[in-house]
């Protein structure tokens, strides 16, 4: 009864300190200094038609590769967690897959793997990007594991494609520091035609390891926890 | 009251409850799973909260495409740079819940429960 009671005292202390925040908003009604410059010379310096791109790529790539470090750890935790010691599947209870569902996934796993490919090669263009398009191939994979849960892929093959991509994106990002003014500098390439597919220097090729990263991560987390799937 | 019923206040004010559903549930479930959709509730909120701040009243997204004008686009677009902190923080969270639901399988393999009651080793 105590325990409700600070449980209740702690929800109310919250909502006091939060509804007091919330009484004295107003509302933004113009950009900040350093969003201003964003906005105003993002299209200038960087080329990238999406302004969220130009900010996470570019201006602010160190916080992308801590991201993206992040990711990396939670899932070589998981992997490390989860791991499985005997692998013979002649114990293990799968839930039965519909016939429904598995002619479908057989139609749509393909067409998922091509929509996240799209995304986050127009990260630059169009609302995506690299972890919303590597979210968007880590579903088609989770689809076919729900799918067809006996199927076996190599965890060696998807930890290779996380690390190719992991490391070419960082080489991609001391390129920036060599041939031009920073990390993750995106001029290392020309900046192109503002707003067509190749435009905005190097942005599409980053965003392109990074979505493949990201994606072979998630497909990483998802084998783990397939692996451990026990109905028993 | 009634000037406050606009988009930001209403996100903002959806954000705040989701936020507080979601510490309720940390705090007064039993179930491991919930703990973890609690948490995962509570992420959500702040996400909503932190691009509501960044919203300005009738602007457009920060895509500079066929209507936005390039040289104006600072008087156009809403701000980028929370929508940039919401994009990484959506991913750590994902991050962060894998990991968490990763413990709770394995504490369900080892005990075949997920209620917290069960779980007293580091109690005292």
């Amino acid at each position: 009864m105590v325990k409700k009671g600070f449980i209740l005292l702690i929800l109310a202390a919250m909502a006091v300190i939060i509804v007091g925040a919330f009484a004295g908003f107003t509302g933004n009604t113009d950009l900040g200094y350093v969003a201003n410059h964003y906005a105003s010379n993002g299209a200038s310096e960087v080329g990238s038609a999406n302004l969220v791109t130009a900010v996470v790529v570019t201006y602010r790539g160190l916080d992308t590769l801590g991201e993206v470090t992040i990711l990396f750890l939670s899932a070589a935790i998981v992997g490390f967690f989860l791991k499985v010691e005997n692998t013979d599947n002649k114990d293990r209870k799968l839930k039965y897959v519909s016939e429904i569902l598995n002619t479908a996934s057989q139609v749509l796993v393909p067409i998922i793997i091509l929509f996240g490919v799209y995304v986050f090669i127009n990260g630059h263009l169009s609302p995506g990007g690299g972890f919303q398009g590597g979210a968007i191939l880590a579903s088609g994979f989770v689809l076919m594991f729900i799918a067809q849960p006996k199927k076996e892929i190599s965890h060696k093959m998807v930890t290779i494609l996380e690390s190719i991509s992991g490391v070419s994106f960082v080489l991609l990002g001391v390129a920036g520091i060599i041939f031009a003014s920073g990390f993750l500098d995106n001029t290392i390439l020309s900046l192109g035609k503002f707003g067509t597919l190749f435009s905005a220097g190097a942005i599409p090729i980053i965003y392109i390891f990074v979505g493949l990263k990201v994606g072979s991560e998630l497909t990483s987390i998802a084998l783990s926890l397939k692996e451990n799937q026990n109905e028993a | 009251m009634i000037e406050k019923l606009n988009l930001e206040n209403i996100s903002l004010a959806v954000g705040i409850i989701v936020i507080l559903i979601g510490l309720w549930g940390l705090l007064t479930q039993k179930n491991l799973i919930k703990i973890v959709i609690g948490f995962a509730l509570f992420d959500t909120g702040i996400h909503i909260v932190m691009v509501s701040i960044g919203y300005i009243k009738g602007r457009t997204a920060p895509i500079l495409d066929s209507a936005v004008d390039v040289n104006n686009a600072s008087q156009i677009v809403v701000d980028p740079i929370p929508q940039a902190l919401v994009l990484t923080a959506i991913v750590i969270g994902l991050g962060i819940t894998a990991l968490m639901l990763s413990y709770v399988l394995k504490m369900y393999q080892k005990r075949k429960s997920l209620e917290i009651n069960n779980y007293k080793d580091l109690k005292w």
